[in-house]
């Protein structure tokens, strides 16, 4: 059962196999017993199971949906009514959340379980989950690696099957880089696809909330019911209603991939090298063209993503001030004080060095040399994939240079923190959609992901490669229980 | 030594959306504290703001109404600062590309007139408000107003007195109300200005301005640049120098302080808000605002001069408000255009002083405009004399009925048939021959005294003039 895909679930619900109420218990109990992995920040056992006794009555009244009854774990950093919701912070470590986000509410309209709130780099800042107030999250790979970040729980609940799926968020490599290190398969859409409203800001402009799951598939499932448009999210796009499954099956034959030799230059590990070069094999063989492409920018997207996301970044986190809600310092001498304390206190270190350089390329005279500099940079991103995609239907590569590193190997320098999110950032930069996928392991027996890239809209053409791909491999089906077996 | 004064105004109009600028929270007002404040409005995390269409529509309307130049495209950016009353941190405002750029407007000073060019027109949200007393060290927050819509309305520094600025304040007053974008209650805040003050010689440069603050009403408006005039040329003369400042006008004191000089001033870090898309106004929807427009009042003040030849101060004091600009067209297009003086004349006097009266305004006349031209046309043709028009006006006010009923009822018939005229003027002059005798030999003021009995003998419904002639041509005869 805790292997089952998610349709596999939704008929073992339909057929009376098992309830939802029984199947909650059963990840509940995996989520309880697996603490020290640290991936889940709140589990709320009564309300996960009042959800699941309500879905079971919409099965029995006939009237379930593909997700009815299944079980879902949420990056805390979605609002859910009634729900702790930290986003991984002291300063909302007391915040329970009077409403309910977009994602949300499309989950329980589709009659899902919310099974838990997901541990998180503090306000998605990270990439490595070191950041979260709660504490670093483990690798079920290998409990001194860290499993990537900054949906660092949502990753390891799926992969050590703590959960059938989840949601994070990514900003600049959040969903994918976890997905990576944790061996699972996760997807951020196109900006806009996915409303922002309820999804606690980071940078507005790059935020994007996603799906994890363990395969393609149910990645598809998923995206069904997380896409729509919301008149409460301005930048929330109004497309007619897309079913993300119905290219899953499509043959590939013909299918142009293109290989942006940025990604494969210095920097990238000769073991995730070793696992894409054969996971292009395998898509050769399953009738794609590999072709060359180039992004000569690339290596300017962290640069600007290090201006961009800090300055909106500095702007989204001022509401946390300490007057409505939220943590707030216990002693202070007077309105100044009260500011200094709170946030001092409230934050953590890679949120306050964020908003320190946020605030600093806002500032005047600083403004056009960074912020506006950064935007042209984002725009020349931009053009690069436009150039690239006339070669290619779709941009493979590495998802991150690295296997998953050591829990404390990186915390102590940011920038090569920030590096190992060089393949993903442009994404963000541009807009696009982009996923990873499990192709392999490297270094200690830890997984290797395998991104694509799509143009604007392009997820279910992405999907239907990552699916005739899983069909063809088994990274995807291999458990943190049984062992790489390389 | 002569001054110039050189003053620019920045005036923050609240526009009359049911809801506010970016939630769907009500914008009305005394509701109490933070009953008004969505979770939009209190900055929960998570939530994000949607332009309100109203807000934008009613910018559309005031750049039409100016002739400025409204953008097709136009920026809403994040004016970041912390205060108590601020949820987010930052105000949503619009900076490098407002919504409307350019436009005048005219304002009459005396028989002068001045055109002041308005340098550009912004929507941005209000902010909460602190409130200090009753809380015994303590501050509390009322959010009911944060997210409130406002049109900043900024001018050149073209204005060169106090009374400018006053007439100009009025003006807009009027023109945000003419056009339904304002209620302009400035009790309530819904119309308050900033004054950009400087003085210099005449032909000098431009000298160092001070800003006094949220000025809402026209008396402080007028009071605290007449007191920053004083104190700069005070300082000037002596001398000094200006620093360059915000202030603050106590009404109290009659006086303006410093609040904070320019080396407080904060940095506030704008940046594209990147929750809200570029602004987008199209041809087509600036199409629609446009038919919708009501008659501009310097356009309906010309087109009373010409339709119905109002002196230019009559057909001034009849546009300079809306209501009784309205009240005034539908009553006199029910009546000949040769009684349009006469309707104008009952606007700005009998119905004005009634109203005033009762404390109302021209939105609140009881009488439509088609009952009192019943009324006015009584007048005309003679059938009421001005005296027996009040009273039946009166009647009508409160609810009396039509000018035809009242008349009918009342038996206010004015007498205009000569032959009872003459008859009831044969028999006055025959009762008092002693008068009609002193008026033969030359004392006009027994004309008055017969005038009189004959009135009286009418029981006062006799049509003065026509009396007047008459008994002139017995007395004669």
């Amino acid at each position: 059962m805790i292997n089952a895909s998610l349709s596999e679930l939704a008929l073992a619900l339909a057929r009376k196999e098992i309830s939802s109420g029984e199947l909650t218990r059963v990840f509940l109990a995996r989520a309880q017993a697996a603490g020290n992995l640290n991936a889940f920040i709140t589990l709320d056992a009564e309300r996960s199971l009042a959800q699941a006794a309500a879905a079971d009555a919409r099965i029995a009244a006939g009237t379930a949906g593909p997700l009815t009854g299944i079980p879902i774990a949420h990056k805390d950093i979605f609002c859910a009514r009634g729900w702790r919701t930290t986003c991984g912070s002291r300063m909302l470590s007391n915040f329970v959340a009077p409403y309910d986000a977009h994602v949300i509410e499309r989950f329980n309209e589709a009659g899902a379980v919310i099974l838990g709130k997901t541990n998180m780099d503090e306000f998605a800042m990270g990439s490595s989950n070191e950041n979260s107030f709660f504490g670093p999250v483990r690798n079920p790979w290998d409990r001194d690696a860290v499993p990537g970040g900054s949906s660092g729980g949502s990753a390891a609940a799926v992969a050590a099957r703590l959960a059938p799926a989840a949601t994070g968020t990514d900003t600049g490599g959040s969903i994918r880089q976890p997905a990576a290190l944790c061996g699972v398969s996760g997807l951020k859409p196109t900006y806009g696809l996915v409303s922002r409203y309820g999804m606690i800001a980071y940078a507005s402009s790059l935020d994007q909330g996603g799906p994890m799951a363990r395969s393609a598939a149910d990645l598809a499932l998923l995206l069904n019911t997380m896409v729509g448009f919301d008149a409460r999210d301005s930048t929330s796009l109004r497309r007619a209603e897309e079913d993300y499954t119905r290219e899953l099956e499509r043959p590939l034959a013909g299918l142009r991939i293109g290989l942006p030799r940025e990604y494969f230059g210095e920097g990238l590990s000769d073991d995730v090298a070793r696992a894409v070069d054969a996971a292009m094999g395998q898509l050769r063989q399953l009738g794609c063209q590999v072709v060359d492409v180039a992004l000569p920018n690339t290596r300017l997207s962290i640069p600007a993503y290090y201006v961009l996301a800090p300055a909106e970044a500095s702007s989204n986190l001022a509401r946390y001030d300490g007057v409505r809600y939220g943590h707030r310092a216990a002693e202070y001498a007077d309105l100044r004080d009260m500011y200094m304390k709170t946030r001092a206190e409230g934050f953590g270190a890679e949120v306050q060095r964020r908003i320190l350089v946020g605030t600093y390329v806002l500032s005047h005279g600083y403004y056009d040399a960074y912020y506006v500099q950064a935007q042209k940079i984002r725009r020349l991103i931009a053009q690069d994939f436009a150039a690239a995609f006339e070669q290619c239907d779709l941009i493979a590569g590495p998802t991150s240079p690295s296997v998953a590193f050591d829990i404390g190997a990186k915390s102590q320098d940011p920038v090569q923190m920030y590096l190992s999110d060089i393949y993903t950032i442009a994404v963000n930069l541009a807009g696009l959609p982009g996923m990873s996928i499990p192709c392999g392991f490297g270094e200690r027996a830890r997984p290797v992901g395998l991104q694509l890239i799509g143009n604007y809209f392009a997820e279910a053409r992405m999907l239907n490669v990552a699916h005739r791909f899983q069909r063809a491999t088994d990274w995807h089906q291999r458990s943190p229980a049984e062992g790489a077996r390389t | 030594m002569t001054w110039e004064v050189v003053i620019g105004l920045e005036t923050h109009a609240q526009l009359s959306t049911a809801s506010k600028i970016f939630s769907g929270a009500s914008t009305a007002f005394g509701a109490p504290p933070n009953t008004q404040a969505s979770a939009v409005d209190i900055a929960l995390p998570g939530v994000l703001p949607v332009a309100n269409r109203g807000a934008v529509e009613r910018a559309i309307r005031f750049g039409l109404a100016v002739g400025g130049r409204i953008h097709e495209r136009s920026i809403f950016a994040r004016k970041n600062y912390f205060y108590p009353d601020l949820p987010k941190g930052y105000q949503i405002s619009q900076y490098e590309q407002p919504i409307v750029t350019g436009g005048t407007i005219r304002i009459a000073l005396g028989e002068r007139e001045k055109l002041v060019r308005l340098t550009r027109a912004h929507l941005e949200e209000d902010a909460g408000k602190s409130l200090h007393e009753d809380f015994h060290g303590m501050s509390g927050i009322d959010l009911n107003r944060a997210g409130t819509p406002l049109l900043e309305i900024v001018t050149e520094p073209d204005l060169n007195s106090a009374e400018e600025a006053v007439a100009y304040a009025r003006t807009l007053h009027a023109l945000v109300r003419w056009i339904g974008i304002c209620d302009g209650n400035m009790q309530e805040g819904s119309f308050r200005c900033d004054a950009n003050v400087s003085i210099r010689r005449p032909g000098a440069a431009l000298g160092t301005r001070c800003e006094v603050k949220n000025l809402n009403s026209f008396r402080f408006l007028e009071r605290a640049i007449q007191f920053e005039v004083a104190r700069q040329r005070e300082i000037l003369e002596d001398g000094g120098y200006i620093v360059q400042e915000t202030r603050l006008y106590d009404p109290d004191r009659d006086e303006t302080r410093s609040m904070r000089s320019k080396e407080d001033a904060q940095d506030y870090r704008y940046f594209p808000d990147p929750d809200l898309l570029p602004l987008a106004v199209g041809p087509e929807w600036i199409g629609e605002v446009e038919r919708a427009m009501p008659e501009l009042p310097e356009v309906r003040r010309a087109r009373f001069m010409r339709q119905y030849d109002l002196s230019p101060y009559d057909a001034g004091v009849l546009t300079a408000g809306r209501e009784i600009s309205d009240y005034f067209d539908a009553l006199a297009g029910h009546l000949p255009p040769q009684h349009a003086k006469l309707a104008a004349n009952w606007v700005m006097g009998e119905v004005a002083a009634r109203l005033n009266r009762d404390g109302l305004d021209f939105e609140q006349v009881p009488l439509s405009g088609s009952a009192l031209a019943g009324l006015l046309a009584r007048i005309a043709d003679g059938t009421l004399s001005g005296k027996m028009a009040k009273e039946v006006f009166e009647a009508m006010w409160t609810g009396g009925g039509s000018a035809e009923q009242i008349i009918e009822v009342r038996g206010l018939r004015q007498i205009s048939d000569s032959g009872a005229l003459e008859q009831l003027v044969a028999e006055v002059v025959q009762a008092n021959p002693a008068q009609a005798a002193e008026y033969r030999s030359g004392k006009e003021k027994a004309f008055n005294f017969l005038v009189g009995q004959c009135m009286k003998a009418s029981k006062g419904k006799a049509n003065p003039a026509q009396l007047s002639e008459i008994l002139k041509k017995t007395l004669g005869s």
